[in-house]
């Protein structure tokens, strides 16, 4: 297989505060192939973004950042500061959650697309001019001639997302990393940009790391999914895996909780209890007061190892209630 | 943010029918034009300009033109402000003083934006110590009455017209450094500067292309409220007789002047004082118009309003 273009290894995210040391994000190891698209997935909290920020050097003040992390082999924590930002700008992409606030209000798109290209490749004037035009074309945008110099407010939420991804992929990244990109959109507007990036991806080879607690969308484009729960990784394998045998009492719990088209349900499944603090996770298994399976003492007071259970898919479980044979959605 | 972006039906239309807009300069100047109070102020501050600049050059009289025999005459068509107690001509040293405190507001409010913007800018968007540092310092020149400050600076350095200038930049900076400091805390939070961070653009760049664009319109009002208070500030210290030295003509030294014959001669008090009030009346009601037109959000109400 090609060489990751992220690798993580070990990375753990903790804040200290008065009421003691939050760690946000605990032993997270995955890696991201080109072509390739990993979705991590959790409640809000469970440390998905702050995996992500911490990987490429945006982690918020205060955050201690351990671990090991390769932009296309290169060690990022070794770097300086100006060669992470270089680094950052030229090979990864970012796409956020809302398209309304995530592009500068008073600033035209044109200019805003480029920006990375201006400061990482000296891209100026006319020939900035003209890469935005052809990026705003390549992401779908109707006479991308005129709307380059449009104001993001005289787009629709959809056209703005998809500015955004112009923006992203301004300079070729090797790597996309799309933050809960469709949550903000309508059903028809999140296919759409799901096609979009699927599309372009095939296109040009890119990687995309998909932050999501959608599963219907995780179904439809991911190629290898890691469940994070209380900053840990609780599962991680393949779409098949996943969705065909989940491992952990916890995946098996979000694959029922999805509506399923078709069946009639009053109400659906939720999993009873609130996620866990950052600063007071439980000392076992962080799913354990909420887990169904209940397992013993050992889960209340030791945490369970990550374990490959088959070739590529690894679960983080004491106990492997057998799976209640969820089919995986067709996309 | 107008309501119908959010709706779903809104999903991958075209709101503006891909047709460019005209200059961004042409947009401000019909908004600026169909607003009524705003035209006024404009014209009175272009007025205001030519009278400054030309001065002498229209005024009827010489300034220091001194006629004994005509002192303290009642306006008439000769002398339609009057004259003073020396008997120069009122109209003549109003025109003449417009100069000053046009001057004065200028360059002042000039260097308390660029003193007070770049602090505000470093300390907000650095945070931390940086912005402790430089808020306390602000804090401090803030805490004093505002006139006590400037009569203290100008005390230390000698009055003057350079000094006031210097004096009223110093005290308004922190105004400015304030207004500045707090619109880049809300702006820094914000996706896209996050977004700026996160394709590796530098914090000058982001400072400069990001927020100071974001923060204009509070920087635009702030700017135009302290013109007025700038050359209120003039007419107080020259009145103190520390600002502009006679026999140079100045509204806040010719109000001085005309405190003692308020009684006597009305309209050596009134009409300075005029000038004073429609001045600042005039910045205000512009930089409040510059302020909703400036918006790039209001834009599609603009082109609606014009549309209907």
């Amino acid at each position: 297989m090609s060489e990751p273009v992220l690798s993580i290894e070990n990375l753990s995210v903790s804040f200290s505060s008065r009421r003691g040391v939050a760690r946000v994000v605990d032993g997270v190891d995955w890696e991201v192939h080109p072509g390739q698209t990993l979705a991590v997935v959790g409640e809000s909290g469970s440390g998905k973004s702050m995996t992500v920020l911490a990987a490429t050097g945006l982690s918020p003040r205060g955050a201690k950042v351990g671990g090991t992390v390769r932009l296309r082999g290169e060690d990022l924590g070794a770097m300086s500061e100006v060669e992470r930002r270089r680094a950052r700008g030229r090979h990864v992409g970012f796409v956020y959650q809302d398209p309304m606030t995530s592009l500068n209000p008073v600033m035209p798109v044109g200019r805003q697309v480029t920006e990375a290209s201006e400061e990482h490749l000296g891209l100026r004037g006319d020939d900035a001019r003209s890469r935005a035009v052809e990026l705003l074309d390549m992401v779908g945008i109707p006479s991308p001639e005129q709307r380059v110099d449009n104001y993001p407010h005289q787009f629709s939420g959809g056209m703005r997302q998809r500015v955004v991804i112009a923006m992203a992929l301004a300079n070729d990244p090797e790597l996309l990393i799309a933050d809960e990109a469709t949550t903000a959109l309508d059903v028809t507007t999140q296919a759409q940009i799901l096609e979009l990036v699927e599309s372009l991806q095939e296109r040009l080879g890119t990687a995309v790391v998909w932050i999501t607690h959608d599963l219907g969308v995780v179904a439809g484009i991911a190629d290898q999914v890691a469940v994070m729960y209380g900053g840990r990784i609780l599962e991680h394998g393949t779409v098949d895996h996943i969705f065909g045998s989940p491992g952990h009492p916890y995946t098996q719990a979000l694959l029922a909780a999805r509506p399923q088209p078709g069946v009639r349900a009053d109400r659906l499944a939720t999993i009873p209890g609130a996620p866990p603090v950052p600063h007071q996770l439980p000392p076992g298994c962080a799913f354990y007061p909420r887990c169904p399976v209940r397992g013993d003492e050992r889960c209340r007071t030791e945490e369970p190892p990550l374990t490959e259970i088959a070739p590529g898919h690894r679960v983080r479980t004491f106990y492997r209630a057998p799976h209640s044979g969820i089919e995986r959605p067709a996309s | 943010m107008s309501s119908h972006d959010l709706g779903p039906t809104a999903a991958e239309t075209d709101h503006s029918h891909g047709e460019p807009l005209p200059a961004d300069r042409n947009r401000v100047w019909t908004a600026l034009r169909s607003n009524i109070p705003a035209a006024v102020g404009m014209v009175i501050l272009a007025v205001l300009v030519v009278v400054g600049v030309l001065g002498d050059l229209i005024a009827p009289y010489g300034v220091n033109e001194v006629n004994v025999d005509q002192m303290l005459q009642a306006p008439t068509w000769s002398h339609p402000f009057g004259t003073d107690e020396l008997g120069r001509d009122v109209l003549s040293r109003v025109m003449v003083a417009a100069r000053v405190s046009l001057m004065v507001g200028a360059v002042s409010v000039g260097l308390a934006l660029l003193a007070g913007v770049t602090l505000g800018l470093v300390a907000g968007y650095y945070g931390g110590i940086v912005d402790n540092v430089l808020m306390r310092c602000m804090d401090v020149l803030f805490a004093f009455p505002v006139l006590l400050l400037a009569v203290a600076i100008v005390a230390v350095l000698g009055p003057g017209l350079v000094t006031a200038m210097v004096a009223i930049g110093v005290v308004y900076a922190p105004i400015f450094a304030r207004v500045t400091r707090a619109s880049v805390l809300s702006v820094r939070e914000q996706v896209f500067v996050q977004a700026a961070v996160s394709v590796g653009a530098s914090d000058g760049r982001i400072m400069r292309r990001h927020v100071l664009p974001n923060i204009a319109a509070p920087l635009i009002v702030q700017t135009s409220l302290s013109l007025a208070f700038a050359i209120l500030s003039e007419a107080a210290l020259s009145f103190l007789g520390l600002g502009i030295q006679p026999p140079k003509p100045s509204w806040g030294r010719m109000l001085y002047d005309g405190r003692g014959f308020v009684q006597d001669a009305w309209w050596l008090g009134l009409f300075p004082g005029l000038a004073i009030f429609v001045t600042v009346l005039a910045f205000n009601v512009v930089g409040d118009a510059l302020r909703d037109v400036l918006d790039p959000r209001q834009l599609s109400q603009d082109e609606a309003r014009r549309a209907s």
